[in-house]
């Protein structure tokens, strides 16, 4: 199967591998998988006070849309309120990435992880909240 | 066709594979070509229907991953719908330090590594088939059941991968 150009870039030069401190009260985890291919996601995005992402990195393990998948969001999700990540839908994602109906699955996998990062961030600020 | 019921043997994940061996390598037999030279078209059509469901049917139950996943298809459950992408976060952890681990011991043309970590995840696989065991034909908890499969079918996928890596190396 042909991979599309955008989606050979981010694979060849994947953006904003590698990790942020999870033990940091402004930072969020995500993480997925799909057992059919044994993919495995995991995205971490850091919120300024005013609900904002400054930074965003991912570690994936999986085939090339996977990788490009969370590649391409993390360049999206910087600037972005977490209400405007929770918003991004997997279809978004595909058609940038002009990922074959096959392949799809790697785009939901990617909605899914931001999903998960910013409810793990609107969880950490909740208990920072009643813990004050 | 009931593929537990096509062996004769009880719908549950505990399966005596000895027999399973037996009753398939019988209908093998009493299906194969050979016996059908002089029969008609449609007798040998169906003596061919018959084998090919006996391969498929005997490769489902055999794998535990494939013998979990058809027990809660059978429930109407599907353990690898590609929409659930949740997992203990633990264990998707444990899976990128396994992969990185494995991607190292490539580079590194280590096969000692590669072993002990295939040993390691043969010993995870046990566990999880215990597991499943458990949930499926004591306590019917599908729910403890499809996370468990979907958790063998990941080891098994790094067991393949780990495989491939050492035959490369050998």
């Amino acid at each position: 199967m042909a991979y599309s150009d955008k989606v050979l870039d981010h694979y060849e030069n994947p953006r904003n591998v590698g990790s942020l401190d999870k033990n940091d009260p402004n930072v969020g985890t995500g993480m997925v998988g799909a057992p059919a291919c044994g993919d495995v996601m995991k995205l971490m995005i850091k919120v300024n006070d005013s609900g904002i992402i400054e930074d965003a990195k991912f570690k994936t393990y999986g085939c090339g849309s996977a990788i490009a998948s969370s590649s391409l969001v993390t360049e999206w999700l910087k600037g972005r309120t977490i209400d405007q990540a929770y918003a991004i839908k997997n279809s978004e994602i595909a058609e940038e990435l002009a990922l074959p109906p096959v392949k799809i699955h790697c785009s939901v996998l990617a909605e899914d992880a931001i999903k998960a990062a910013v409810a793990d961030i609107k969880a950490k600020q909740l208990a920072a909240k009643v813990a004050a | 066709m009931n593929y537990f019921k096509f062996f004769s043997l009880p719908q549950q994940f505990n399966v005596d594979l000895s027999l399973l061996e037996t009753n398939f390598r019988a209908i093998q037999s009493a299906s194969h070509p050979d016996r059908f030279v002089t029969c008609t078209s449609a007798e040998k059509i169906a003596s061919m229907q018959t084998a090919t469901l006996a391969n498929e049917a005997y490769l489902t139950l055999k794998n535990p991953a494939n013998r979990a996943k058809y027990l809660l298809l059978q429930q109407g459950i599907d353990a690898i719908d590609e929409k659930n992408t949740q997992m203990a976060a633990d264990f998707l952890m444990q899976q990128l330090e396994w992969r990185e681990t494995l991607d190292d011991a490539k580079h590194a043309k280590d096969l000692d590594t590669l072993e002990n970590l295939l040993a390691e995840m043969q010993t995870e696989a046990n566990i999880l088939q215990d597991d499943l065991a458990d949930y499926f034909d004591e306590k019917q908890d599908n729910v403890a059941a499809t996370d468990t499969t979907r958790k063998l079918i990941f080891i098994d996928k790094v067991c393949a991968d780990i495989h491939k890596a050492i035959e490369h190396l050998e």
